[in-house]
């Protein structure tokens, strides 16, 4: 294939290496250094896609982060990414990409009828027509709209790249690499500044690149390349290319996002795609330039109509021209910037510049090359449906209200220039309040909000001059209150040219009889008419016309198009811009994947894993683990085919009648020390806590202020000033930071200590008839007796060598122990438990066979304590202390927590004694009431009851004091299920509690 | 991202800290007898300004110390951090 469009000689690729790829199935080639687009344009592809709305044919229009139309689908490494920017995409060799918005093909697209038919197709299109009838949505709309259009289809396959996130500090971070960033990072880092300079292209330099100057004597490309060679070599500066600063965030953080490997047809071995930064900058440099506004007039977005600095790039940077018979289209001198270039490459464009007769070195250099300029001439219309083959042009009067007579000239490119828009996005993003430039018809920012300072064009400075003087300056000054170093640096003679003032003029009127779509936003297809029409019916504030309108709404978020659909408001509804204000800049500048937001933080990694002490024996011993938390927690120890419930109901079984031992490692842990600990314990627990003595522990509930539990758990008095509290799992971390709470913000007159020993401490439960005497064989050199060890009793003892902490505590409800080791001995602990269990028949049970047992013996847990219920609730109310302050006391006095038909804890057992009942169902007086039928209460745990061999729940229920005996539903539409039931004391086993005492 | 500065570690990211509300809250002294209405915007009224406001902040994943941050609720600007036991003028 031979790139017809290429240049022999020029540009900043590397012609010693072609490249091979394919679009839209196609083979082509291009060169190393190219983009997609530029490879494409070289070869003479100018269509690439279909608009959004009309699925009119698109070409490029940008040669960057501004582009609206060339968005295609990449396929990388059997991988594919939507939404890639053609104009961002480097080149590398197999890349292959499609086009997409286009169905079945981008020369045939079935959308297109849409164009045809567009008079259906008004601003607030979509909310007005496929609003009704409703079920058409579903059916028709949907479907339709779906198949028709989007811009690329995402993966569904899991995506193997690995992403980074980094975090870095620096003194000063400067957005962009062009003549302000170049010359404050220069200047910085010579003081001494820890500088980050970003650029989100592959090569540093911006306008430099393309724009035809000097400075000390070097031509813009030399001179850039040799200060980034310099910045390069500093150890305190980093350079980066390919990264694009997107989002301004509070108190000077940055987020940049760094594109790694995206250039290359395979991520290397250890390298992550994309590289997400985190930066804490002291002060940061605003160098984002400007991006050219377009020009108005009818079929403007025909495939040829491209931006005249996009064109130049094209053509500087990539020795590609865009088209043979080019016609510049202006109201500015920029224009002429590109027709010279055009010209010193042999082509002969066509200038039209919508002034009078503006006068300036680079006017008469473009004269002085024979170079045809008509002054007062605009483009009227594009021609050509797949790309521009003529052009309507005329004179246009002074008052630019009257076109003359319209005559055509065959052109296959249209390049604009409706002058320069500054990038303040990041600026505004920062809380800047912009501020609108009238000599420039454009926002900058306004005062600093943050510690924020914009250069250059992004500040609308246009002479390279003083964009150098600025920048040198404010990378001094900024640098030196931080380093207080003041490296003066010797400013650099600027040859440059001067440009005349601009036209103000940026739409072309419709010439009579003529309907042409002049559109504003090229990505959403937002016309001229579509706005006029929003005003029509009323919306005003800009925001609502951006909504109603989509104007400035796609991926490119309006970077062409946002002050045109200002200018058009303001111009209709007679207002100057700055009253209709813009739109809210929000972070992302640009898209950013999905996968460099979550960085590393994927699958396992999304969360830290713990595991206990005794972790690998379970993993042996065929444990199916759950989440608890962030604990993994044996669930069940499968034995054969046995499912959850078969060996869940063995093992709670085996408690009952043996004796089980459970993983309680990751119980919560609080270690409390200090001589007013028994005072705190006082104050955060409901019960009494100060006469309880030395080896003895108790049960104890926590309120928060309001009233509602907290949690609970057991704490133990180690010694006089020594407590070993324990809290349930899942609020451990919560009870922690409550205990410090109030010992650092209100009793700080409190002597006391809290540390979490969560982790320092391996537990096992040893619960069943027989678990004393495994106890005895375990210690045999303590009296583990009913006397000499009671209900509720601690002793320290040896295991084997190993010290020891033994509780007589029960969550079971059996005669129960726990036993805590150091983490380091957990292991050995359980290893022991399990030899020396043998001839007691003892087996490890998992969390499902410990909720069977504490569901059927009524004992509370984290589905009862959900958040809502106090201790009545919970016929925890015994433990409510009459003589003494608590956390939350004052509260339980209110009226709802008195009332005296409150909700309660109660047993619930299905007539048959077969049905399971579902968690989550809700209890009814009558199941064929008609809807909403009342609610009573709500069924929190169920379990199948290995005491009673039927299924058991538990449920919080109104009244629930009074409705023992009675029978009611169960219902759950759900699972569509009603169950007839009988409610039961919650405490189905052991009523009386003589086990845990026996 | 807030960037605060912690009395006792220094400048630190959010993602350390735990935020704890108004820090303007004192809570009534135990076993003191209150009304209802007195509880009750102790627990539950908070003002939810605009503008200057001192709050909680709990250094989680640092030295677990509850601190005081003087914020702008609108701007996110620190004016002024302290330790939980400074009095503030
Ligand atoms: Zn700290």
């Amino acid at each position: 294939m031979i790139q017809k469009f290429r240049l022999q000689n020029g540009g900043l690729i590397n012609r010693d290496k072609k490249l091979s790829f394919k679009f839209n199935g196609k083979t082509y080639s291009g060169y190393e250094g190219d983009t997609l687009a530029s490879a494409l344009i070289a070869n003479g592809v100018h269509l690439v896609g279909r608009s959004f709305k009309y699925h009119r044919p698109r070409g490029f229009f940008g040669a960057g982060v501004d582009e609206p139309y060339a968005i295609v689908q990449l396929y990388r490494n059997n991988e594919t990414e939507p939404n890639i920017k053609a104009t961002e995409q480097e080149l590398f060799e197999g890349l292959e990409a499609k086009s997409v918005n286009c169905w079945p093909s981008v020369n045939f697209d079935i959308g297109a009828i849409n164009n045809f038919l567009k008079i259906f197709l008004p601003a607030g299109f979509y909310y007005k027509t496929f609003m009704w009838p409703k079920s058409f949505w579903y059916r028709v709309y949907e479907p339709f709209i779906r198949k028709a259009a989007g811009l690329g289809v995402a993966s569904t396959k899991h995506d193997k790249e690995r992403y980074e996130h980094k975090y870095e500090y620096c003194d000063l971070l400067i957005t962009g690499s062009g003549p302000s960033g170049l010359a404050s990072a220069y200047a910085a880092a010579k003081n001494g500044a820890r500088v980050i300079l970003a650029e989100d292209k592959p090569r540093f330099g911006g306008s430099l690149l393309t724009s035809d100057v000097n400075i000390g004597n070097q031509s813009g490309e030399d001179w850039a390349n040799s200060i980034i060679s310099e910045l390069k070599e500093m150890p305190n500066v980093i350079v980066k290319n390919r990264s694009q600063v997107f989002g301004y965030y509070d108190h000077n953080m940055l987020v940049m996002s760094e594109k790694v490997s995206d250039h290359l047809p395979k991520t290397k071995k250890h390298h992550p795609k994309q590289r997400l930064w985190y930066i804490r900058a002291k002060e940061v440099l605003i160098s984002s330039g400007s991006i050219e506004r377009p020009l108005v007039f009818g079929n403007n977005d025909t495939p040829g109509v491209m931006l005249s600095s996009a064109a130049k790039e094209y053509l500087k940077v990539y020795g590609v021209i865009v088209g043979k018979n080019p016609l510049v289209f202006t109201n500015n001198d920029s224009g002429y910037e590109t027709a010279i270039e055009f010209k010193k490459n042999g082509i002969n464009p066509i200038i039209l510049d919508t002034r009078v007769n503006p006068q300036s070195e680079i006017i008469d250099e473009a004269i002085n090359l024979g170079i045809e300029i008509k002054f007062s001439y605009v483009v009227v219309a594009a021609q050509g449906y797949k790309k521009v083959s003529s052009a309507d042009i005329a004179k246009i009067s002074d008052d630019k209200k009257q076109l003359g007579t319209i005559e055509n000239i065959k052109c296959d490119c249209i390049c604009v220039s409706g002058f320069w828009t500054p990038t303040i996005h990041l600026a505004s993003q920062s809380g800047n309040k912009t501020k609108f430039k009238e000599e420039i018809d454009a926002f900058v920012p306004g005062t600093s909000k943050q510690n924020e300072t914009t250069l250059g064009a992004a500040n609308g400075i246009f002479t390279l001059e003083e964009t150098l003087k600025d920048s040198f300056m404010a990378g001094q000054d900024l640098s030196k209150k931080i380093t207080n170093n003041d490296n003066k640096i010797s400013f650099p003679n600027v040859v440059e040219k001067k440009s005349s003032q601009y036209d103000k003029f940026w739409c072309v009127p419709l010439p009579k009889g003529k309907n042409y779509k002049r559109f504003l936003d090229f990505q959403n297809d937002v016309a001229v008419s579509d706005i006029e029409i929003a005003l029509k019916e009323g919306y005003r504030s800009i925001e609502h016309v951006k909504r109603y309108t989509t104007l400035g709404m796609a991926t490119d978020q309006g970077k062409t198009s946002n002050l045109n659909g200002l200018q058009l408001v303001s111009e209709i509804e007679n207002k100057v811009v700055p009253a209709v204000g813009h739109t809210t800049f929000r972070p992302p500048y640009t898209p950013i994947s999905i996968g460099a937001i979550v960085g590393r933080e994927v699958g396992k990694h999304s969360k830290p894993t713990r595991k206990s002490p005794m972790h690998s024996w379970h993993e042996k011993n065929n444990a199916v683990f759950v989440d608890a938390g962030v604990w993994l927690r044996p669930r069940y120890y499968k034995q054969g085919s046995e499912n959850l419930f078969e060996a869940s109901k063995r093992e709670a079984k085996n408690v009952r009648t043996n004796v089980g031992v459970c993983d309680v490692t990751t119980l919560g842990k609080i270690d409390i020390k200090g001589p007013d600990a028994a005072e705190l314990l006082n104050r955060v627990y409901t019960n009494a806590w100060l006469k309880l003595p030395v080896g003895k522990a108790r049960y104890g509930v926590m309120l928060r202020e309001d009233g509602i539990v907290m949690d609970d758990g057991t704490t133990t008095r180690i010694s006089e000033n020594h407590y070993h509290m324990t809290t349930t799992t899942a609020q451990a971390a919560n009870v922690l930071s409550h205990l410090e709470y109030y010992l650092q913000l209100v009793w700080p007159e409190l002597n006391v200590n809290v540390v979490s020993t969560t982790e320092q401490w391996a537990g096992a439960a040893i619960a069943g008839p027989k678990s004393r005497k495994l106890l005895e064989k375990l210690f045999p050199n303590n009296d583990v007796s009913n006397e000499g060890l009671p209900f509720m009793g601690y002793m320290e003892s040896d295991l084997f060598g190993v010290k020891a902490r033994i509780f007589r505590i029960s969550f079971s409800g059996e005669l129960a122990y726990e036993v805590n080791v150091e983490s380091d001995n957990g292991q050995f602990m359980w290893e022991k438990i399990i030899e020396m269990g043998q001839e007691f028949q003892v087996q490890p049970y998992g969390t499902e066979a410990l909720s069977t047992l504490r569901i059927e013996m009524g004992h509370v847990a984290g589905s009862e304590l959900d958040g809502r219920t106090i201790s009545y609730d919970t016929s925890l109310e015994g433990l409510i202390s009459k003589k003494k302050d608590f956390i939350g006391k004052r509260s339980l006095n209110r009226e709802a927590f008195t009332s005296s038909d409150r909700q309660k804890i109660v047993g619930v057992v299905p007539l048959d004694k077969k049905t399971s009942i579902p968690e989550g169902s809700h209890l009814v007086k009558d199941a064929k009431a008609p809807l909403p039928n009342k609610k009573l209460g709500h069924i929190s745990a169920s379990c199948w009851s290995v005491e009673h061999d039927n299924p058991f729940s538990l449920a919080i229920l109104k009244d629930g004091k009074n409705m023992i005996g009675e029978k009611l539903f169960v219902m759950s539409p759900l699972k569509n299920k009603v169950i007839p039931v009988e409610i039961v004391s919650s405490h189905y086993v052991d009523p009386k509690g003589e086990r845990v005492r026996s | 991202m807030l960037h605060i500065k912690c009395p006792h570690c220094g400048m630190r990211s959010q993602n350390e800290f735990s935020y704890g509300g108004d820090a303007s809250i004192k809570r009534p002294k135990l076993n003191k007898e209150i009304s209802n209405e007195e509880w009750d915007n102790f627990v539950y009224n908070r003002k939810s300004l605009r503008g200057k406001h001192l709050e909680l902040w709990q250094h989680l994943s640092g030295c677990r110390q509850w601190i005081k941050v003087e914020r702008d609720t609108a701007t996110h600007e620190i004016f002024n951090t302290y330790r939980a036991d400074e009095e503030i003028s």
